[in-house]
């Protein structure tokens, strides 16, 4: 388990590694004018190499990326061209804002999806889980975008020309501003992102439930005598959430790198609009600020998956 | 009376290919301390037979009765079933590793059964009772043993960390089913051994399922022989084996390794057993039964009583005459015997 592990971190530091390359080498080969940009349509040719010289741009490519590799292990991720603030401040502005809408939304999509999926299992065919089966379908073919306007149009603009000014339009209030603030900020944009991921949730417990409940140790606890809730839930569920934590632990990790849409549409300053906005700009330092945060996530859910996948099934533990 | 009175079981299953009648009309008696075994190829209907007495048969359609302890099993609600799972009827399976929680530690699942059904029972006082089961099953070093997980534990060791937990309530019965199938040949006999020794301390009666006539030999006092999920056959262990009246029975017992006649060569029953979706309306073993005759394939023969004695009945035409059926066979054997010849 142990040299399993260091394997997998070892792995996972060539992935990070490789992926910083990507991103310059992308970036360099693309055509690129961020001196350009930045001194305006005016500007002479001399102001712009000027430009270029002070973002470093004038070196040689592998240059640059050595001195970032040396700085950023050291902690110094550069500074954005615009600004001249460091990115490590940028992210650790927008990193709370992705984290609230990750684990807000992660706390409902799985109470949600392992709700509906363990009814759906539990009464196959059943009126209940046809319900719930169109329930999901219908949030799983539902792009989030659209979803995220939806949710704006019918509860905060139709509520509010009603009178109802209960949500806000969109953007971040920290929680220094109360958890009540907070999550009315939050709670569509949770919304947006955890019902399309519920109905994953839905239809993953469901059919992982299924393949449990027909399993002979399920039959084993009901020749007990054990209630069928503690049989559905101690035995059926303990062993059907194994997929379910796998596939969260991978979802969690991608949407703490960012989450674009979301934060776009709520216009939420998180990691995944500085990214997007980032790009627009031609914002090196910060775009790979965020790649390699968001890999880092990433990588590092997966291998906590493992050690959780360890950890709940002592076949696996043991060996 | 005795305590457990089935009567003319039937199970049928509704699924998209039409009606299966996985059980065909089934009775007989136990009682307390006995043994009575179920035999039969697989698919004769021997586990959905048992399963469904305590509604462990999910989506089965049952009828007839079966009286536990003066309790009616099939229309008892959920919660006194319940009550009886376990506390009152214990189980083992075909497959010890399957049928035990591959996340809990065994102890763990023997603890949940004592205080499933006694919460007056403290956690620590469970655990030792179930340390002290798994030294009654034989399990060497069971105080430290009752943290390991299935996994940990070899295929006989396993189906006796299932009789421990079946038997830690001590059951009025047990139903085991096929519970030496999956293991070696070298640990069946100790496991039937435990069960019997537990059985002997204990009192319980035992439903014994399996399509093996040698584990049967062993340990049971009556027997029920199924196919196509009828009865063919029910008599005490020794009428069978000497007296036996059906030709299916005859062909099991045929194929026995100790009764393959000249040298070790075994006479499995040629041919496979019928689709029970739809079952027609004659003798269900007509197309395998070297008998077979006219009235077989026309009409489904019942159960009856042969040979004058009570406790022996049969499903099948052939004469109910001891005399007349053992020159039916004589007969039988010597056409075999001279159709064997030229080759
Ligand atoms: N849940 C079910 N749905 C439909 N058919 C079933 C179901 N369970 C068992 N059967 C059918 O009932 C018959 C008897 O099965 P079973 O009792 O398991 O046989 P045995 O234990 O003798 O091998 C088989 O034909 C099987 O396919
Ligand atoms: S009834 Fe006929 S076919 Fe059936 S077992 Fe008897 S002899 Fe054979
Ligand atoms: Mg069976």
């Amino acid at each position: 388990m142990i040299r399993f592990l260091i394997r997998r971190i070892l792995l996972g530091i060539l992935v990070l590694w490789l992926i910083t390359m990507a991103v310059f080498g992308l970036f360099f080969v693309a055509p690129n004018n961020v001196a350009r940009t930045m001194a305006g349509r005016q500007a002479t040719p001399q102001t712009v190499e000027l430009i270029r010289e002070r973002l470093g741009l004038d070196q040689p490519v592998w240059k640059q990326y050595l001195d970032f590799i040396w700085k950023a292990l050291h902690g110094n991720l550069g500074y954005d061209y615009y600004y001249q603030l460091p990115v490590t401040h940028i992210m650790a502005q927008a990193l709370p804002i992705t984290l609230s809408l990750a684990l807000g939304a992660s706390v409902i999509w799985l109470i949600i999806g392992v709700t509906n999926g363990v009814l759906s299992a539990v009464y196959p065919r059943s009126f209940i889980d046809r319900g719930l089966t169109a329930f999901a379908l219908f949030f799983y073919s539902f792009p989030s975008f659209l979803l995220g306007l939806v949710l704006l149009y019918f509860i905060y603009y139709k509520l509010t020309l009603s009178g109802l000014r209960w949500f806000p339009p969109g953007g971040y209030a920290p929680l220094s501003q109360g958890p009540g603030q907070w999550a009315l900020h939050m709670i569509l944009p949770w919304l947006t992102l955890a019902l399309v991921l519920a109905a994953t949730y839905t239809r993953l417990t469901r059919s992982s439930m299924l393949d449990v409940l027909g399993e002979d140790y399920v039959r084993t606890a009901r020749s007990k005598g054990l209630s069928e809730r503690r049989v559905v839930l101690r035995h059926g569920l303990r062993s059907a959430l194994t997929p379910v934590v796998t596939q969260f632990g991978i979802d969690l990790g991608q949407l703490i790198g960012g989450v674009v849409v979301t934060e776009t549409v709520f216009s939420l300053p998180g990691l995944g609009k500085t990214v997007i906005d980032a790009i627009t700009r031609q914002d090196l330092p910060v775009i790979v600020g965020i790649v390699i945060f968001a890999s880092a996530a990433v990588v590092t859910a997966n291998i906590l998956v493992d050690v959780a996948y360890a950890l709940l099934d002592p076949r696996v533990r043991l060996h | 009376m005795s305590l457990l009175e089935i009567r003319d079981l039937e199970v049928s299953f509704n699924t998209p290919d039409g009606v299966v009648r996985a059980v065909r009309g089934l009775s007989f008696d136990l009682d307390r301390g006995k043994t009575l075994a179920i035999v039969g190829e697989s698919g004769s209907g021997k586990s959905v037979s048992t399963q469904s007495l305590t509604g462990l048969s999910r989506g089965a359609h049952v009828t007839g009765s079966a009286t536990f302890d003066g309790i009616d099993l099939l229309t008892a609600d959920e919660h006194q079933l319940r009550g009886i799972r376990g506390a009152r009827i214990g189980m083992i399976f075909q497959d010890p590793l399957s049928s035990l929680h591959p996340y809990y530690r065994v102890g763990w699942q023997i603890v949940e059964m004592i205080r499933a059904h006694d919460r007056s029972v403290s956690k620590r006082a469970a655990r030792d009772r179930a340390a002290q089961l798994l030294s009654m099953v034989g399990i060497p070093h069971a105080k430290d043993r009752i943290g390991d997980f299935p996994h940990q534990f070899s295929g006989g060791m396993r189906q006796r960390v299932m009789i421990a937990m079946a038997m830690s309530v001590e059951p009025d019965l047990l139903i085991a089913d096929e519970p030496t199938t999956a293991l070696d040949v070298t640990v069946q006999a100790q496991v039937l051994a435990v069960m019997r020794k537990l059985q002997d301390e204990m009192g319980t009666a035992i439903i014994l399922i399996t399509h093996d006539l040698g584990v049967v030999a062993e340990m049971s006092d009556e027997i029920v022989v199924m196919y196509a999920g009828q009865v063919m056959e029910r008599a005490s262990r020794r009428d069978l084996f000497y007296r036996h009246h059906h030709p299916y029975t005859e062909g099991l017992l045929a194929s026995l390794p100790a009764q393959g006649g000249k040298g070790t060569r075994l006479s499995p029953i040629k041919g496979t057993p019928p689709s029970s979706i739809n079952p027609p309306d004659r003798c269900p073993f007509a197309p395998r039964c070297p008998y077979a005759f006219d009235k077989c394939w026309r009409e489904n023969p019942l159960p009856r009583v042969v040979f004058g004695d009570p406790s022996h009945q049969s499903a099948c035409w052939l004469s109910t005459d001891e005399a007349t059926r053992r020159e039916e066979r004589a007969r039988m054997v010597a056409s075999k015997l001279s159709a064997e010849e030229p080759a």
